[in-house]
């Protein structure tokens, strides 16, 4: 006789999203979503400014999240969510987890004096930047957070984008804020465990998750979740912690990084690159790799 | 108890009695004296709320909505160019039905700077759905501070109490501070019918398809026509509680007028002024004060005006290419009410040149040198260097 197998769960069965919700197919945003949620339990609030999630939720009067929203200007997704956490602390609530969820659009560019306001002033807030390195709910507009070679509709590939992604991870450090993380959908485990962690932590929390967006980057979606752990294993997208911007903990570590190349070719926001192209994103994810294991001390 | 005060910390008060729980606020000439009484109110616990001392006014109406989301009782304070700023908010305000009052001290708008006042930072406001009070004293300034608490969350829409660069923010009256427990009967704490909760899910804001979007709009507009009523109901309220008046608008000497001034602001206790000193030679002058610019004080207006033989509208501002807004909104309201009175729209006092006695009379003594059935329809400039 056979004996009974139980599959331990690595994430709680709970589930604060619903199936109907308006993301694309393959979309990285509503995983992120999701695992966040599981992580973070139903006394949780979000202020969601203009980006992807804002369609994704659905439209009035339907909700895809079983979670109240607060959908707010797109540059104020920091300073609506210290103000909802400070009203909720004044009406009496000092429990529930306010949020501030927000694209890459509205973190590195539009939203970004909001956020380094809101860190320095030490909210007690989570804010989380799905970041899918463009202005993808518009139409695939370059942002800041952008890639250096990739093609958008206004950086056409005889102008591709010429400037390295922004780095809003050294931004937030310089902020000295009580926890940051950098994280993948393509680890989901990683992910939940450390806004786990996060949850009851007291202060600004920032997160940097990776999210593909196979309508912007010309992937298929099939490949979503490959890509999301191919730019880890090529270092591109390195998954780490900080504490008070120090204390740099590497929490997937890559012993053989694979080649950016594996990456690259998967996308035809890429495809106009050229070998000598491409060996340039290499040297430059070798050099800051080995920036980061100095500064991980690893 | 009475105390000497600066127009400025009239709004601090106004905050503190009306129990603000939460205050978000950017600094600003002239507008400084406010949030730094308000953060004193704070550390003493004379004032039992969270202050955030954000990086813009944008991020200061940003948190005021959501805390207000949240039920908080908020408030803020700002002027000129950090009004201009928050201005995307000011719409996400009303439109979010999101009761939230705010100072604002009346300064003109750059370039050239200028820190003195006129009325053309509120008054590009105009279509944000918010209620606007324009006061005259500091005294009334902290009243209407309390009245637009009650107001705004009896309407869910939110109120800007609006006062003279200097010639109110930094000048001292004498102020009768009400007693708390007394504010506390005519204000009740903010318990909104809907406020965002964990244990209650809502999503506030989504997108709206063309099939709701027209009728929270025609929401808004049914509750702000409520408005006059209840402001003026509010304000007997006040005066019987408090012995001060609050209406929609203060009519001073209009029952004989043969030159009606309609005015705003400190300019229209400085018209009060200039009526007794023509009636004295022999004019009969009078003043209708507007104390409420939106909702617009149609019915007072009307009322009011039937009565005058002539109405000169001074203004402290300007819609570039057309006219003075008062004068625009005071000529639409007696259209078809009003058959030959002449009315005549002045221009006085920008960027914070005087406003005295002595312009009116100046005003008072062109109106009267028109012909009845030729009124201007130009802009008259008062004070003008050509």
């Amino acid at each position: 006789m056979k004996k009974d197998k139980t599959m331990k769960l690595s994430m709680p069965i709970e589930e604060y999203m619903g199936p109907g919700h308006l993301a694309c197919q393959g979309c990285g945003a509503p995983l992120a979503m999701r695992y966040v949620l599981k992580a973070l339990g139903p006394k949780t609030a979000l202020c969601i400014p203009a980006c992807c999630w804002s369609v994704i939720d659905g439209p009035f009067p339907h909700s895809a999240l079983d979670l109240s929203i607060f959908h707010c200007a797109f540059e104020t997704a920091a300073a609506s969510a210290s103000g909802l956490k400070a009203g909720l602390e004044m009406t009496g609530d000092r429990e529930t987890t306010v949020v501030a969820w927000a694209g890459d659009g509205g973190t590195f560019d539009i939203g970004i004096q909001a956020l380094s306001g809101a860190a320095e002033r030490n909210e007690d807030i989570i804010y989380i930047c799905y970041d899918n390195e463009a202005y993808m709910n518009t139409g695939i507009q370059r942002s800041s957070a952008t890639p250096y070679g990739a093609w958008t509709t206004t950086t056409p590939v005889k102008h591709f984008k010429s400037r390295p992604k922004k780095d809003i991870d050294a931004i937030m450090a310089a902020h000295r804020i009580p926890y940051q993380a950098t994280a993948s959908i393509g680890y989901a485990e990683d992910l939940f465990k450390k806004v786990k962690k996060a949850k009851d932590i007291r202060g600004t929390r920032f997160f940097h998750v990776y999210a593909p967006c196979p309508a912007g980057w010309k992937s298929r979606p099939e490949d979503t979740i490959k890509l999301a752990r191919l730019v880890v294993q090529t270092g591109i997208f390195p998954i780490f912690e900080m504490e008070n911007g120090e204390n740099c903990t590497l929490n997937i570590k890559v012993k053989e990084r694979k080649p950016v190349k594996d990456y690259i070719r998967l996308q035809g926001r890429f495809r106009h690159l050229t070998e000598e192209e491409v060996q340039r994103i290499q040297d430059d994810v070798d050099a800051r790799w080995a920036r980061l294991l100095k500064m991980c001390g690893a | 108890m009475k105390k000497v005060i600066m127009g400025n910390h009239a709004l601090s008060w106004g905050a503190q009695l009306g129990r603000a729980q939460v205050i978000a606020a950017y600094p600003i000439t002239p507008q400084t004296q406010v949030v730094e009484l308000l953060s004193e109110m704070c550390a003493s616990q004379a004032l039992n709320a969270k202050f955030i001392k954000v990086e813009s006014e944008h991020s200061a109406m940003a948190a005021c909505l959501g805390a207000s989301l949240a039920g908080a009782r908020t408030f803020t304070a700002t002027s000129s160019q950090g009004l201009a700023l928050m201005h995307e908010l000011l719409h996400w305000a009303s439109g979010g039905r999101l009761p939230v009052v705010m100072g604002n001290i009346n300064r003109a708008m750059a370039p050239g700077w200028s820190i003195w006042t006129d009325q053309n930072d509120s008054l590009s406001q105009r279509d944000t759905g918010w209620m606007q009070y324009y006061c005259a004293s500091n005294q009334e300034v902290l009243d209407t501070t309390i009245q637009a608490f009650k107001v705004s969350e009896a309407l869910a829409i939110p109120s800007m109490v609006i006062l003279d660069a200097f010639a109110l923010s930094h000048t001292y009256e004498v102020v009768d501070i009400p007693d708390q427990d007394k504010v506390d009967k005519y204000l009740p704490p903010f318990r909104p019918k809907l406020r965002l909760s964990s244990d209650d899910p809502h999503a506030f804001g989504g997108l709206t398809s063309p099939e709701h979007y027209y009728e929270l709009r025609y929401k808004l507009q049914k509750d702000m026509e409520r408005a006059p009523a209840l402001i003026e109901e509010t304000g007997r309220e006040y005066e019987k509680m408090f012995g001060r008046r609050l209406g929609l608008a203060e009519d001073y000497q209009c029952s004989d007028a043969e030159i009606l001034f309609i005015t705003s602001a400190t300019a229209g206790y400085t018209a009060r002024v200039a009526v007794d000193a023509l009636r004295a030679e022999g004019i009969k002058a009078g003043n209708l004060r507007l104390r409420v610019f939106r909702p617009f004080p149609f019915d007072k207006v009307r009322e009011v005006a039937r009565r005058a033989g002539r109405v000169a509208v001074v203004d402290r501002n300007l819609s570039w290419g057309c006219h003075g807004i008062f004068y625009q909104e005071v000529k639409s309201a007696l259209y078809g009410h009003t058959d030959g009175l002449p009315v005549t729209g002045y221009v006085a006092g920008l960027g914070g040149r005087d406003i005295t006695p002595e312009t009116f009379k100046e005003i008072a003594r062109d109106a009267l040198s028109r012909k009845k059935n030729e009124p201007a329809e130009e802009i008259v400039w008062i004070g003008v260097k050509r």
